[in-house]
């Protein structure tokens, strides 16, 4: 049991202490998620910005209530009536710096209306410039501004209103960005962590002997390979929660779902087949150059191919039938399902089992090719 | 003390395919004896160790450790022995104290124990320092002290002196003959025939996978009629250049 422990230690003060590997298992996919999810945080429209070149009665005229509501769609900038204001608003418009200009042109002042000069009875033409560059913010202005405009006037006549809208939110269920990135970059992480750390492992041990002198210490191989295996489950483990900790931060917005934590058995699993992927890799390889570069060369291939840094969707048919056959692939899947979309036992056991059996199998081809020396 | 032999090896041979690496080696090392296995490059002396050891099976022949047959591997008689194998034979990035702890931990040893050997060596200064900063001799002390750290009675050393620089040789001598003195069995390989004449109570020159000869360096400079255990070891292999 000692034996047990000590090696354990030993094998994670050696993995603390190589700066390269905690960058390349923990920092490197970690960036990824900050950077990627930054980028594809919340594409959806945010407020439309105005800007409100002097008096406008509507505007100026609405209550504290109201504007309250309105605040989280529309801001509004205010500037000076004058002439220039005018002018520099007009030139933000076209820039797209803001989404829009209102000002008012007052009745019978004989200023150009644009909706057929019908002002006669009007307190105030409302004037809105929008630009013609994105028709969306566009439409979204005219929408506010109008029933912005439209309410004044039914408070204006006293009467209750006849029809009113009722709106409530439905459910969003497509896939937020974040849903997806977490996911593919744990899983990606994860895979490196278990692919090069076991592959380096191997045949660094086998070059430097120490695999022929644990041989010869009263040690077995349970202790050996049980200190390797659990080494690597608590990194993954760490992977998820360091991951898990920093999506479901406000900013990034990750949104867990009921049976989220199925999430450690099939990051645990998946652990395990990784570990069999460098198992072979180190049964095969000489160096730790060598060893290196074949993980390397499984690792990220298999992490596009498994839809880690972008969806797959619109991948072409072969590379999503590759993706099938990968580990990653069925990592990522099944975590999207229990982390964010709701989704329990009937997604992870059948993952959970393939990822065991893929382990088993290749643990068993990596036993045929073990070596215990370099020649 | 018990009057079984240290080591006794009948017949061991080992085929790499083609290859003869050894061919019939018999030893008998008896209970606190310093021998030396000499030989040139690819005379079959590790391949030797090994098969003693107990790291590779013999195809012929077997050896007994201490009256306990070495293959299959036995933890109780593991216990017993200790070996060095090479002196980077250490675990990545850890510090010459967690090195020997965690050896030590193999072998049930507590941490105390670990450290007191490790002063034995003399590194107790050097106990933070990791593997890879260590000198040639410091490693080589540091492994060796791994290979005591659970009090064998029977020790193996491959090659403990190579590389190292005088000062540091003439400091290893001491200190093992400091473990030999403790009333160790010490079995060493090594290429220098000073270090053997020195150290030896006897040495087994090997050539071929055989072994040629087997005695006392003194009595085998007065058999062959020369001046050195180096001239032994040349009369006895030869002079042509070896890989």
């Amino acid at each position: 049991m000692t034996g047990f422990v000590s090696l354990s230690r030993a094998m994670a003060l050696g993995l603390l202490r190589d700066r390269a590997a905690v960058f390349f298992t923990l920092v490197f996919p970690l960036m990824f998620l900050l950077l990627f999810g930054a980028l594809f945080k919340d594409t959806s429209a945010n407020a439309v910005k105005v800007v409100q070149v002097g008096n406008v009665a509507v505007f100026d005229g609405l209550p504290e209530k109201e504007r309250e509501r309105l605040r989280p769609v529309l801001e509004i900038e205010r500037t000076s009536g004058s002439k220039a204001a005018l002018e520099q608003a007009l030139e933000k418009v076209r820039k797209g710096e803001v989404d829009g200009v209102v000002y008012q042109s007052d009745a019978g002042s004989g200023a150009r209306t644009d909706i057929g000069g019908r002002d006669a009875g009007t307190d105030g033409q409302v004037e809105l410039r929008v630009s013609a560059a994105d028709p969306a913010k566009a439409g979204s202005v005219r929408g506010i501004v109008s029933s912005i405009v439209q309410e004044e006037n039914l408070r204006a006549t006293g009467q209750p209103p006849r029809y009113t809208l009722g709106t409530h939110r439905v459910e969003d269920e497509s896939v937020q960005a974040i849903q997806f990135l977490t996911p593919g970059l744990l899983g990606w992480a994860v895979a490196m962590g278990a692919v090069f750390g076991t592959a380096y492992n191997l045949v660094s041990w086998r070059k430097k002997r120490i695999l022929r002198r644990l041989w010869l210490a009263p040690i077995g191989t349970g202790s050996v390979v049980g200190a390797r295996v659990g080494v690597n489950l608590a990194l993954a483990l760490a992977q998820t929660a360091i991951f898990l900790a920093v999506a479901t931060l406000p900013y990034y917005g990750l949104q867990l779902t009921g049976d989220w934590w199925l999430c450690v058995p099939l990051v645990l699993s998946a652990t395990l087949a990784f570990m069999s992927i460098g198992l072979v890799v180190g049964a095969w390889a000489k160096t730790e150059e060598a060893a290196n570069g074949l993980a390397q060369l499984i690792v990220l291939p298999m992490a596009f191919l498994s839809g880690s840094f972008f969806p797959l969707d619109s991948a072409p048919e072969w590379v999503q039938t590759v993706s099938r056959f990968l580990p990653l692939r069925h990592l990522a899947d099944a975590l999207q399902g229990v982390l964010s979309r709701g989704e329990s036992w009937g997604t992870a056991l059948p993952v959970i089992g393939g990822l065991l059996l893929f382990g088993a199998v290749l643990t068993l081809i990596a036993r045929s090719m073990f070596r215990w020396d370099t020649a | 003390m018990d009057q079984t032999p240290a080591i006794m090896a009948e017949g061991l041979r080992k085929r790499y395919g083609d290859v003869t690496a050894v061919d019939g080696v018999s030893l008998e090392v008896a209970r606190g004896e310093f021998y030396g296995i000499l030989g040139p490059n690819g005379a079959g002396k590790t391949t030797t160790m090994e098969m003693l050891e107990g790291l590779r099976r013999p195809d012929e022949g077997s050896a007994r450790l201490l009256g306990e047959p070495s293959w299959p591997r036995d933890p109780r008689l593991l216990r017993r022995i200790g070996v060095q194998l090479q002196a980077s034979a250490f675990f990545e990035k850890l510090t010459a104290r967690e090195q020997i702890r965690t050896f030590g931990a193999l072998y049930g040893v507590p941490p105390e124990a670990a450290d007191a050997m490790l002063a034995k060596v003399g590194l107790t200064e050097k106990a933070g320092v990791r593997d890879d900063q260590l000198s040639g001799g410091q490693a080589q002390r540091l492994s060796i002290a791994c290979a005591l750290v659970h009090d064998p009675e029977l020790v193996f050393l491959d090659e403990p002196t190579t590389g190292l620089d005088p000062q540091a040789r003439r400091n290893l001598w001491d200190l093992l003959r400091t473990i030999n003195a403790e009333g160790r069995t010490v079995v060493l390989t090594t290429h220098y025939m000073d270090e053997a004449q020195q150290l030896c109570d006897r040495v087994a020159v090997m050539d071929h996978g055989k072994v040629l000869r087997v005695g006392a360096p003194a009595a085998l400079i007065e058999e062959l009629g020369v001046e050195s255990l180096e001239d032994v070891f040349l009369a006895l292999t030869g002079r042509e250049y070896r890989e």
